[in-house]
């Protein structure tokens, strides 16, 4: 089993609140594994700092051995990290294959060329890519009036665009009708499967996690409290004392349906 | 130690009206997001009511009642302006209303003419309050003593009214999120009207209690604008603390910049703004602002698209009629066609970094003069051949874009275009001081093109050729990767850098190609003019250019250019009448009005409802 | 109400000229000026233009053809300008150019004149590079110059025992001018002065307070002011709040001029030395002719020095054409050398060859204050030619024609 992704000791304080606090975990090639928490603890941080939007307090982040630990969002994306937002954060004015187009011109490193047009650029990868998700036959509608679930898949061929070894998604079914959310995930568990990338998500959905991911992970207050398959974690004394209060862990989460 | 003391009362006593000023600003910005150029305006009218009043009512007790007066009157004014022009487009792309409040400027400064003709107005002094009261030996006016003790008590009616009452608390809730005062069952539109009511008074107070030290007359409401905006972003907009300590701090660093610096006058302030902006993004007292906010209010922009055969053929059908012009037009049409290609280019190369980049800046004429300076100076000094000179301004301009580029794209929203400002003041200043590089305000003559290029239809030729070159380049230039580059850093900052763009370079590149595309019409416009003077890189022209990309239509491509042909052509015209700035600031603000997406976007939504285009947003 | 007036004047005025241009086609002559960006000067100067044009008229015209003056406002902006001044040379007809008050805008003009071979009166500009280190053989001035003006003061401080001067002048091209003048001669005539102060506030943004405080420290015994318009007003009610000026002679350059001091009022500074235009003070002459005519077509208005330039401007352009019995740019500009024009409410004056600067000249005198009114006193109408470099040294200023 090839590592992919090394955490190790990764912690962010803000002023003396402990948001993260000294997680370690590995995520292996080919592995679809989510990491899940109750609101607070502190997985959005963790996400953010994997990929560079937030320096890490303390700690190490390796990617295929190189350390990547607090280096730029971009430079992470370089080294093959793709990546969706909680909250979509597509190209408005542009249409559904030139956001791709995008993400494409970007990893062949012609930003600055000026010749052709943009819109002619990679357009069929951005077309393959798109019909990985279901979106080809939207290509050419606009963003701007896109349904919310078609804006998350269009998000995931974005994060397709460099060929990723992996993915991090952060609640990628968030605000979704329960169907969508299953077709979304079961969309991804097909790419992981088809190209061999690894996946890290975050989730509040825990019918989608136990049915999707290979291993779950819970963070609880900023710190790893279990890291193992469906069974293992439900089965965790510390993870149901969690989650005891809101119910158990097979039920949704009202706030969030 | 007597004389530090006397100083800083002076400066004291000259916050205070500036802080009335600025924290109507503060207000209305805070709440409604308008920036608002007509307060100077709101500022002057409150003057002139003042001495109309103070003639008619006297004493002491009608002196005060006269300033207590005019601010209700400039209130109320504020009031209609807010509900005839303000209101209708208050759904318009974010800016846009600045657009109006420029309409505003016109239609006030020819009323005032009008009613109080064009002599200055000596302010009344105070009655009970004429002479001086010696501190440590040095005579302090007693009226600067009064405003002292006046200012603190409108500091605390302000902050009393803000956090105690709950008209405050509900300003409070819109300044920090526009959208949850709806959502808290208030009437919107009628809490923006009562802010605009408070914020003119506030200006109109502050024109009416500055009568003892000045005075009215008609420039003084540009006079005191950039000031105002510079004190509300020093403080933070939307903030009134801020606004008040800005206010001290200015007038202060001002009063010792006279006494030992006294060359300092014209640029004191806009350094003081670049420094506190490089420290503190948002200001003294100011919050950051929330991200993604400028460029994404109202409709979302279009996709694009290069323009097809039909554009395309109608853009050649007139470049040919532009090419007959000088066949059967007069000479003088040359001439003004000349001036309208050079404001279209200019207009064109802002509209570059502001639509495409969501780039939003309040200096560009620094790079159009710059430009200009550029080649003058090489012409004046070192006897350069004119068409080399005319080569070095493109190239001048964008290294001063490439060099203030690099501060400015570290902020954002109003503070990147309030930095922009700052920085095309200080080219401002150093044109008009510099006297013997640059002539000072007597500038540059004799810059005339070379006998080849000299006749006015051989220069119309050159200038339609590189201009309209230019305009190609810069729609070439959007529809490439670079262009979508700024657009998806515009779109989503966050996204883009999430995908490996270097957001902050792509824009600091365009940045330098639109300052470049600037100075190449500044290079047409000197040798077209023959001289150059500081007031092409004064803030007047900045707004010129900002203000036809917003009337022609932000959210399109041609905007820019068809507003500066639009402005250009109805300027010529009506120049020739005697009230022509009442009428174009009518006429702006009714194109405001009807067409609340520029000329261009509001045609291409008519064209879309009547099917002659077809668009999916009319699905 | 008083807008009223001055519409159903200018209303009358321009009747008037139609009336009479019926017989013939008229002479055009293009007129560029600040009308609302700085309205206050530009306004009276416009009504001694329509007084020339309508007298002159009246009498039959110019080479039996009536003077017709177009009019354009430019906003202050000396691009504008240029782009006017074509028009009305190539399309409305206009056989020469006038106007501005504004340096940059007549050098522009001037600039553009010289290249397209128009002939350009500047009217008011005061700046010496307009004859001077940017002159051309087609720009003529009428004015008298900054130079001229700050000599005729420091001719004045020079026979007083006050040896520290300090200097208020706004921060721009004419404000540095008219101190390096002012020093330069007064240096000359006086070598042991000593210059304590050199105070620049922005113009039309004075902080007043501070530039008093700033100039009292310095503890000079006479100041030199340039300040105009509201930067004066403001400048003398906190000089005089504070005691700036007592025991102390200030001199004051144009400072005299009614457009300035009439705002004043009672506030007026009493005992400067200035430079302005004493209209109530005159007896007797063509300068009284030009009041009493003045007021009578105008009746709510007091002459100011823009009425008289822009009455002697008109007669300047009358004498012209007369002189070259045509309207031909080559027949005009022969005209204009060594021009006389006769009778103009300041005496007989000349355009010199030499340099093409009017020898118009300026009064001097001593502010008062009279029935709640500044005016000036003891004044005195001086020739300018004295006060004039010499004609090699003007000579070597000039750029080779």
């Amino acid at each position: 089993m090839t590592v992919v992704l090394k955490v190790e000791n990764l912690s962010k304080h803000f002023g003396g609140l402990r948001a993260v606090n000294g997680v370690t975990f590995d995520v292996a090639r080919g592995e679809l594994k989510a990491l899940i928490g109750p609101n607070g603890a502190g997985k959005s941080t963790c996400f953010n700092m994997l990929m560079g939007q937030l320096k890490p307090s303390a700690g190490r982040v390796s990617l295929n051995g190189e350390d990547i630990t607090g280096k730029p969002p971009r430079d992470i994306w370089r080294r093959g990290v793709g990546r969706t937002f909680q909250i979509t954060g597509t190209y408005q004015s542009m249409t559904v294959a030139e956001n791709v187009q995008m993400a494409l011109i970007s990893h062949h490193r012609k930003i600055f060329a000026i010749r052709p047009f943009a819109h002619k650029l990679y357009r069929d990868e951005a077309l393959a890519l798109l019909e990985i998700v279901g979106m080809a036959d939207q290509a050419d509608r606009a963003c701007a009036i896109l349904a919310y679930g078609d804006l998350k898949r269009l998000e995931l061929a974005i994060a397709l665009a460099n060929n990723p070894t992996l993915l991090l998604m952060d609640e990628p079914t968030a605000g979704m009708a329960p169907k969508e959310r299953e077709r979304l995930m079961q969309l991804t568990a097909d790419i992981v499967r088809d190209r061999n990338i690894s996946v890290l998500f975050t989730e509040h959905d825990m019918d989608v996690v136990f049915a999707h991911a290979h291993h779950i992970m819970v963070l609880n207050r900023g710190e790893l409290i279990a890291d193992g398959t469906a069974a293992e974690v439900r089965n965790n004394a510390q993870v149901q004392e969690v989650y005891l209060g809101g119910g158990t862990l097979y039920a949704k989460e009202d706030a969030h349906a | 130690m007597g004389l530090f003391a006397a100083q800083l009362i002076t400066g004291l006593a000259n916050a205070a009206a500036l802080f009335l000023v600025a924290s109507g600003l503060s207000l209305i910005f805070g709440v409604t997001r308008i920036v608002n150029f007509a307060h100077g305006s709101l500022y002057m009218l409150g003057a002139y009511f003042g001495v109309t009043l103070m003639q008619m009512l006297p004493g002491g007790f009608g002196f005060w009642g006269s300033v207590l007066l005019s601010g209700l009157i400039v209130g109320l004014i504020g009031v209609v302006i807010e509900i005839c022009v303000l209101r209708p487009v208050y759904r318009a792309p974010e800016l846009f209303q600045l657009v109006a409040t420029f309409g505003v400027i016109l239609v006030i400064q020819d009323l005032t003419l009008m009613i109080w003709g064009a002599d200055d107005q000596i302010g009344p002094r105070a009655p009970g309050l004429k002479s001086v009261v010696r501190i440590l030996g040095e005579p302090i006016p007693q009226y600067d003593l009064a405003l002292i003790a006046i200012t603190p008590f409108i500091l605390l009616a302000l902050w009393w009214l803000i956090t105690k009452t709950r008209i405050g608390i509900l300003v409070r809730a819109a300044t920090q999120d526009r959208t949850m005062v709806g959502a808290l069952g208030v009437n919107q539109s009628w809490l923006f009207t009562g802010v605009f009511f408070l914020g003119s008074a506030l200006a109109g107070l502050g024109g009416a209690i500055q009568l003892p030290k000045g005075g009215a007359d008609l420039l003084m409401d540009l006079n005191i604008i950039s000031a105002v905006f510079v004190v509300v972003v020093i403080g933070g907009m939307g903030s009134i603390p801020g606004a008040f300590v800005a206010s001290v701090l200015i007038s202060v660093l001002n009063v010792f910049g006279v006494a030992y610096l006294p060359q300092s006058t014209l640029v004191l302030m806009y350094v003081v703004m670049a420094v506190v902006l490089l420290i503190r993004p948002y200001g003294l007292l100011g919050r950051e602002e929330k991200g993604g906010e400028h460029g994404q209010v109202g409709e979302p922009d279009r996709p694009i698209r290069p323009a097809g055969l039909v554009g395309r053929s109608l853009v050649a059908a007139l470049m040919v009629a532009l090419a007959l012009i000088p066949v059967f037009g007069s000479n003088f049409t040359q001439v003004l066609l000349t001036d309208i290609i050079i404001f279209c280019l200019f207009a064109a190369s802002l509209q570059f970094m502001l639509s495409t980049g969501g780039l939003v800046s309040f200096g560009h004429a620094a790079y159009f003069g710059g430009g200009a300076y550029a080649a003058a100076l090489l012409v004046t000094h070192a006897g350069t051949p004119m068409e080399l000179a005319f080569l070095f301004a493109p190239f001048a301009a964008g290294l001063l874009a490439i060099i203030f580029g690099w501060f400015c794209i570290r902020l954002s929203g109003v503070y990147f275009a309030m930095l922009t400002l700052a920085f095309s003041q200080l080219v401002w200043s150093a044109a008009f001081q510099w006297y013997d590089v640059t002539g000072g305000d007597d500038g540059l003559v004799n810059i005339w093109p070379s006998e080849w290029l000299s006749g006015t239809t051989t220069y119309y030729y050159f200038t339609l050729i590189v201009g309209v070159g230019g305009i190609i380049l810069l729609r070439h230039l959007t529809h490439t990767p670079l262009g979508y580059a700024l657009r998806a850093g515009r779109d989503s900052d966050r996204q883009a850098e999430a995908t490996g763009i270097n957001v902050k370079l792509v824009q600091w590149t365009g940045f330098a190609v639109a300052g470049a595309l600037a100075g190449l019409a500044g290079g047409l416009f000197v040798f077209s003019k023959g001289s150059i003077f500081p007031n092409e890189l004064e803030i007047a022209k900045s707004f010129d250019a900002l203000i036809v990309v917003f009337l022609g239509g932000v959210k399109t491509l041609s905007g820019g250019v068809v507003g500066a042909a639009f402005m250009d052509g109805v300027r010529d015209w009506l120049t020739r009448l005697e009230y022509w700035r009442l009428i174009l600031g009518l006429l702006i603000i009714a194109v405001v009005i009807i067409a609340p997406n520029g000329i261009v976007g509001s045609l291409r939504k008519g064209a879309e409802r009547l099917g002659f285009y077809r668009g999916e947003f009319s699905e | 109400m008083k807008h009223l007036k001055t519409l159903m004047a200018a209303a009358t005025a321009v009747l008037a000229v139609a009336g009479s241009a019926q017989a013939q086609e008229s002479i055009k002559i293009g007129d560029i000026n600040h009308y609302k960006r700085l309205a206050a000067f530009a306004e009276p100067y416009k009504k001694g233009l329509d007084l020339a044009v309508q007298q002159i008229n009246d009498a039959g015209g110019v080479l039996g053809r009536p003077l017709e003056v177009i009019s354009r406002d430019d906003n202050g902006k000396p691009g504008d300008a240029v782009k006017i001044a074509e028009e009305l040379m190539t399309r409305d007809g206009t056989v020469m150019l006038t106007g501005s008050i504004l340096s940059n805008v007549g050098l522009a003009i001037s600039s553009l004149a010289a290249e397209k071979g128009y002939i350009y009166l500047a009217a008011e500009p005061l700046a010496d590079a307009l004859v001077w280190e940017s002159g051309n053989p087609y720009t003529f001035r009428l004015r008298t110059s900054t130079h001229v003006q700050a000599a005729m003061l420091a001719e004045e401080a020079a026979k007083t025992d006050a040896v520290r001067y300090a200097t208020i002048a706004p921060n721009y091209a004419y404000g540095t001018a008219a101190v390096a003048a002012f020093k330069e001669i007064l240096t000359k005539l006086k070598p042991d002065v000593e210059f304590v102060a050199e105070q620049w506030p922005a113009l039309f943004k004075i902080d007043a307070g501070a530039e008093v405080q700033a100039l009292e420290a310095a503890k000079p015994d006479a100041i030199y002011n340039v300040t105009f318009g509201t930067d004066l007003q403001k400048f003398v009610r906190e000089g005089s709040t504070r005691g700036l000026f007592e025991g102390r002679k200030v001199y004051g350059l144009l400072t005299g001029e009614p457009e300035y001091l009439d705002p004043l009022g009672e506030e007026s500074p009493e005992g400067w030395f200035v430079t302005g235009y004493p209209w109530y003070g005159l007896e007797d002459g063509p300068g009284k002719k030009f009041v009493d005519e003045y007021m009578a077509a105008y009746p709510d208005e007091t002459p100011k020095v823009g009425s008289i330039v822009g009455y002697m401007t008109i007669q300047s352009i009358a004498a012209a054409l007369t002189k070259a019995g045509s309207t031909d740019t080559p027949a005009l500009l022969a005209a204009f050398e060594d021009l006389q024009v006769p009778n103009t409410p300041m005496g007989d004056i000349m355009y010199r060859g030499l340099d093409n600067q009017s020898t118009m000249g300026a009064y001097v005198g001593t502010t008062a204050i009279k029935d709640g009114k500044g005016v000036m006193v003891d004044w005195e109408y001086k020739n300018p030619v004295p006060y004039m470099p010499s004609d090699e040294e003007i000579k070597a200023k000039r750029p080779a024609e």
